[in-house]
């Protein structure tokens, strides 16, 4: 019975690498999805036969999974898909918070003095697991705009910090050598929870796909610890390939923001942007260009090909719908309409697509930042929609600029460049685009949706 | 160290070595599904809280695994009808070759 317990978790594990390699491409994406969930349905079938239900625990599992099930998939179905990113950070705190927990009910049962190598994964999981859990508690509400998406700092955050981190090694090393009593480890958790806000909050709103990648890292290491106290395989795989995707996409995020992960996460602690901050004081005076929607209208009517550089005021305005329904009438007219997507576009890596997917864009017109920048040149028009840094080209020719260094998109290149935006305000890094002030830029001022949907009754009627 | 711990620590350096090489592969154009979707994967640790929850008989443990079953549930099954919906709509309505082949 338990060989065949064994191999069922053998094959959820299979199951779950097979869907992830089935998500290299969007065709097979979907199926890949239902394999993992497969994986899922096989492990816990297997899980059935090893639990001896209580009384009270046949009923709380009841309730539990009931409410569960129905919790999640009304919030999936319904979540807008701007909000898939909070979404995410709420669904990973939790399976954070989960693996603390039970990593605190597995260290109940083993007694003041448990075997070092049994009680070493459960601290691991209660100080990752809460570190993850209240990490993405507060990067939820800062995405779900509970909270302010600016840094957060106060004097000696630092101190705090390194404070929290030595009572967390403390109390760890209390738990494991002297006494695993419920003090020792519920401190514990209580710390890694306190750390946990403390190391998201002066961590800004535009570098949430960073965090939100490394705290998905967290949670998927604090499952697979889980799964060496419990002796299943199927966590450790599971939870390991979950870790290993968050790393990754964690380095592609901050690589694609030129910076060091150190520096995304500890960067408002230091002074690396007051630089960028005050110089962009003083090119408030240099004057731009802006037109009215109808010559705009005119220029991309008239263009040959043309190329949409989507950011985060895109994602915030909801305006991929409109911005589909320009790119439509473009195309009606002979067009070419392509969308240049820098990795850190959107609020999460890779939330640009989603939301252009979402909007019916086919994935073929979804052109990534080595894919498009040589075509920059060749463009007509660069229509930037709600970003900013992403195409500053400060990143490539100013040495002592924050973002040089950053991949950027090479929209200057083409041959004119609309800039829309809400106002002249810097983008996230704090500093001047000089392609504002570009001689072949136009300014287009507004909210990105009412602009764009102004853009398509112009195109319509050139 | 045991037979066992050893076998899980094999376990878990083949997995990352495996993790890398297969997330390597995912597009940038689907990060957010797979990382939604991985969300969902490690909502295993459902396993580890239908433990605690099925044997509870303390208040302490009543209370522990009935937190940790209700929001691992609400983790996969969101986790998996999420990935499923964004996933639904990459479907391209061309038959063209995807973003990522283009680019080789």
């Amino acid at each position: 019975m338990s060989i065949l317990i064994s191999l069922a978790y053998l094959l959820a594990a299979v199951l779950f690498i097979l869907g992830l390699k089935q998500l290299s491409s969007p065709k097979g994406a979907r199926n890949g999805n239902f394999t993992a969930a497969l994986g899922m349905l096989i492990a816990l079938g297997a899980t059935l036969p090893l639990l001896h239900f209580t009384r009270a625990g046949i009923t709380i599992t009841a309730i539990g999974v009931l409410i569960g099930a129905v919790v999640g998939t009304f919030g999936a179905r319904l979540v807008r898909m701007t909000a898939i990113p909070q979404m995410v950070a709420l669904f990973n705190g939790v399976g954070g918070g989960a693996a603390a927990l039970v990593a605190v009910a597995e260290l109940l049962k083993f007694g003041v003095h448990p075997a070092f190598s049994e009680a070493l994964p459960s601290v691991f999981s209660i100080v990752i697991g809460s570190v993850s859990f209240a990490g993405s508690m507060v990067a939820f509400s800062k995405l779900q705009e509970l909270m302010t998406g600016t840094p957060i700092t106060y004097p000696g955050q630092q101190v705090v910090n390194a404070v929290l981190a030595a009572l967390i090694v403390g109390f760890a090393i209390a738990v494991l050598a002297i006494a695993c009593v419920p003090f020792s480890f519920v401190s514990l958790m209580v710390l890694a929870l306190i750390l946990g806000v403390a190391f998201v909050l002066p961590i800004g709103g535009a570098d949430m796909p960073v965090v939100i990648s490394l705290l998905n890292a967290f949670t998927g290491l604090a499952v697979a610890a889980s799964g060496f106290t419990l002796n299943n395989f199927a966590l450790i795989v599971a939870g390991t390939l979950v870790g290993a995707s968050g790393s990754l996409l964690t380095k592609l995020m901050s690589d694609a923001m030129g910076r060091s992960l150190g520096n995304v996460l500890f960067g408002a602690f230091g002074q690396v942007r007051t630089g960028g901050a005050a110089a962009a004081s003083d090119g408030q005076s240099r004057s731009v260009r802006s037109a009215s929607a109808e010559d705009l209208g005119t220029l991309l009517a008239y263009s040959q090909r043309v190329i949409i550089v989507p950011g985060y005021g895109l994602a915030v305005a909801q305006a991929q719908h409109a911005a589909r329904e320009l790119a439509d009438v473009l195309e009606q007219r002979g067009v070419d309409v392509e969308y240049a997507i820098h990795p850190v576009a959107g609020r999460m890596p890779g939330h640009m697509n989603v939301l252009l997917a979402e909007a019916n864009v086919p994935y073929e017109q979804l052109k990534e930042m080595d894919q498009v920048n040589d075509d920059f040149k060749n463009a007509d028009v660069a229509l930037i929609v709600g970003a900013n840094d992403v195409v500053n080209p400060a990143a490539r020719s100013t040495p002592g600029s924050p973002i040089y260094g950053m991949p950027i998109l090479n929209a200057d290149q083409a041959k004119n460049v609309i800039f829309m935006k809400r106002s002249m305000r810097p983008g996230f890094a704090g500093i001047d685009n000089d392609l504002m002030f570009g001689p072949k830029t136009v300014m287009f001022f507004g909210d990105a949706k009412d602009s764009l949907t102004k853009l398509v009754a112009a195109v319509k009627a050139a | 160290m045991n037979n066992e711990l050893l076998n899980e620590l094999t376990f878990f350096v083949l997995a990352v070595f495996v993790g890398f090489e297969v997330i390597s592969k995912v597009p940038t154009i689907l990060h957010t599904p797979l990382m939604s979707g991985t969300n969902a994967i490690h909502g295993i640790i459902l396993v580890g809280a239908l433990l605690i929850a099925a044997g509870a008989n303390s208040p302490v443990t009543i209370a522990l695994g009935l937190v940790a079953v209700t929001l691992v549930t609400t983790n996969v099954v969101g986790g998996f009808v999420v990935t499923d919906r964004m996933l639904e709509m990459f479907k391209g309505r061309q038959p063209a070759k995807p973003a990522e082949a283009a680019k080789k």
